[in-house]
């Protein structure tokens, strides 16, 4: 593989691992800790949402997070041509 | 047959599962030793990875403190699930891309230094044997409730069962044992957790049941905890009591040091190939998911419980003579205290301390009503607007393992709970050892005394300091010293302010050298331990008291990790600015790991 297919699937990589950070960093930092007072005036069923993020909901995006990035490299590893055999 | 008998057999059907699955994964080569022979499933190294990780203080201590925490307890939470995603995202596809033995190996040959391998396994030891403690002490906690035996001779049985699998199996017969170990805990956590949501709730899934209306009739359950806990004085269970910032600061520590703990990190040097040790980390946290979305629910409702059994339907209190006997089990353990402020003979819960610091007891001596005698009362004041000043001590260790009783569950729910607690302690004691052996067999002894030692006796090497770490674990498990709880800042603050920052700037910044590495790794150290011994003063006596009004930022010794990590990665960039970029095989080495394909 050609140093420029390394540098342009790295690249890819790393804006993908901004995605992915970003929405990671919303849903714990943003959603359970800096905007829980706000959330928490929004209720659905017996849960106020901010508290409902901090508990539980977070949990649920870094799980799906996770998997998807896996997916995503796995494409992207096809794509360049730099996956194992 | 009585609970005695039936936890002797479940316990010890469970050993012999453990037992026999070590025989059958028994280590041949140093491959197998620590990395499994480099062949394990995804699934099963999720399942194993999510055992070694999930702890005692996972199993039997979290959902206590959500419990009296609350809203605080979420820290917790979302810090020991999101260090998952930094691993998956961050570290461990390139690490096994790396593909050798252990996590002081990447950093030495990375920064081309011996000085940055050494303080790697510095921490690395330190870390390790911190954590190893808490598990002896839970295994502890457990033999001695449950199966009435002393604490040395509990520790004893769990030692020799650990140095059996792990000594004779290795990582092999560690992450086989571990499998079974998840199977065990996960069941007897969240199976108690059933039955109580619907008994409480009518609910079965105990994720939902935290959001539904109690079977009374008497609105949300979070509602109804809410008006009941401000009503006897605390904070709403949904509000917190911690500052944003070090709800903030303490999130980032656990979420950074947990991706940098090396006996999680080593996991990942198990499967087969990168794409595997991304799909591992989602299995991983998969399996974490089932029980840390239970455990808030368990926290909940245990508060609830307690409250209720120990107030009464009338909320004034229970006469002592008419607690259930589990109250009596645990008052004799010393985790549970009762003084009798206002004399009425009923044990009364509210906020505010009921004793002066831990409760101290006069021998075994007995007060009027058969309670034990405690030697250090409170003044005994209401508090906040509470009905009555608090009596109650309860240890928050407790409220797993004591929560099938308090809700009147069957014997085997209860037997299943102490064969759970063991598993979690014994699978993640586990881990550890084998982390501690193998960086002394591989790092130190063929790494930097004797770079020719052969296969057969760098194994021998791993069985012996495996041996020794054992004994040395047991010792700290039977004398736990005073600081146990407050060393696991330590670890994490450490995980956090040390080995994560390096390894990553091992990955993602070409231009990072030795020099900038090791004064970076230095000086969060310095910083970060500085900061916990100055509040907690752990070998010697704090300098200041551990208040927020005293802290830096307003952050606790907890959360401290935060700006050590920070300080860490500023030192490390100015530094390696101003010295010569790293030689060029190591630049090759860094394009290497960054690519799946082997070149």
């Amino acid at each position: 593989m050609s140093d420029d297919t390394k540098q342009a699937y790295w690249r890819a990589n790393l804006r993908l691992l901004a995605w992915c950070l970003s929405i990671w960093f919303v849903v714990s930092y943003g959603f359970g800790i800096l905007l829980v007072e706000q959330l928490n005036q929004i209720k659905i069923g017996g849960f106020m949402l901010g508290f409902w993020f901090a508990q539980q909901g977070s949990i649920y995006v870094f799980l799906l997070l996770i998997f998807f990035y896996s997916w995503r490299m796995n494409q992207l590893d096809r794509q360049y041509n730099v996956h194992e055999d | 047959m009585d609970l005695k008998t039936l936890t002797y057999i479940v316990v010890g059907a469970s050993f012999l599962l453990y037992i026999g699955i070590a025989i059958w994964a028994k280590a041949r080569s140093t491959n197998d030793f620590y990395v499994a022979g480099g062949g394990v499933h995804p699934v099963a190294n999720g399942m194993a990875t999510a055992a070694d990780w999930m702890s005692a203080a996972s199993f039997i201590s979290m959902a206590g403190l959500i419990a009296f925490l609350g809203y605080g307890g979420s820290v917790y939470l979302m810090g020991w699930t999101g260090g998952y995603v930094l691993l998956a995202l961050l570290l461990a596809p390139y690490l096994r891309k790396f593909g050798k033995f252990t996590v002081p190996e990447f950093i030495g040959e990375r920064y081309y230094s011996q000085t940055a391998r050494l303080v790697a396994v510095v921490c690395l030891i330190f870390i390790s044997f911190t954590y190893v403690a808490g598990q002896m002490r839970g295994v502890g906690i457990v033999f001695s409730r449950f199966l009435e035996v002393d604490i040395i001779t509990g520790l004893l049985i769990g030692m020799g069962v650990v140095f059996f699998y792990a000594v004779l199996g290795g990582m092999k017969g560690i992450t086989y044992t571990q499998v079974a170990q998840y199977c065990v805990l996960i069941f007897a956590y969240t199976v108690p957790a059933v039955f109580i949501a619907i008994e409480v709730t009518g609910v079965a899934l105990p994720q939902i049941a935290l959001g539904s209306e109690v079977v009374d009739g008497s609105g949300y359950l979070l509602d109804k905890l809410d008006k009941v806990v401000t009503d006897l004085g605390f904070t709403a269970y949904t509000q917190g009591t911690k500052s944003t910032i070090d709800m903030f600061a303490i999130t980032v520590a656990l979420m950074v040091g947990t991706a940098g703990l090396p006996h999680v990190i080593v996991r990942f040097f198990t499967v087969p190939k990168v794409r595997d040790a991304r799909k591992s980390a989602g299995w991983a946290l998969l399996f974490i998911t089932l029980l840390y979305t239970t455990a808030p629910a368990v926290g909940a409702l245990a508060r609830l419980n307690l409250i209720d059994t120990v107030n009464g339907a009338d909320g004034q209190g229970t006469a002592y003579t008419s607690m259930p006997s589990w109250f009596q089990t645990w008052e004799n353990s010393g985790l549970i205290a009762w003084y009798d402020h206002n004399g009425d003979g009923k044990v009364q819960y509210a906020a505010g301390k009921p004793m002066e610091g831990k409760p101290k007891f006069e021998g075994e001596t007995r007060g009027t009503h058969g309670e034990r005698v405690v030697t250090n009362p409170s003044k005994g004041e209401a508090v906040n607007g509470a009905p009555f000043a608090n009596e109650l001590h309860v240890d928050r260790d407790i409220m797993v393992l004591a929560n099938p009783e308090i809700a009147n569950l069957p014997m085997w729910v209860i037997a299943l709970i102490a064969a759970g607690g063991i598993a979690a302690a014994l699978s993640t004691a586990a881990g550890l050892l084998l982390v501690i052996s193998a960086s002394i067999s591989h790092d130190i002894v063929k790494g930097m005394l004797r770079p020719n030692i052969s296969e057969r006796n760098e194994l021998m090497v791993g069985r012996i300091s495996a041996a020794f770490a054992i004994l040395i674990a047991g010792y700290l498990g039977a004398n736990p010293p005073a600081f146990v709880a407050q060393v696991v800042a330590f670890a994490f603050g450490l995980a956090a302010s040390s080995l994560f920052p390096v390894i990553l700037m091992g990955i993602f910044n070409k231009r990072m050298n030795r020099e900038g590495a090791i004064s970076g790794m230095l000086v969060g150290l310095v910083f970060t331990i500085g900061y916990i011994l100055y509040f907690k003063g752990v070998f010697i006596t704090p300098m200041a008291a551990n208040i927020p009004e005293n802290w830096l930022f307003g952050i606790s010794p907890e959360g401290i990790g935060f700006i050590g990590m920070l300080l860490n990665f500023l030192v490390a960039f100015v530094v390696s600015k101003v010295t010569s970029a790293p030689p060029e095989h190591i630049q090759h080495l860094v394009e290497d790991i960054r690519v799946p394909k082997a070149s």
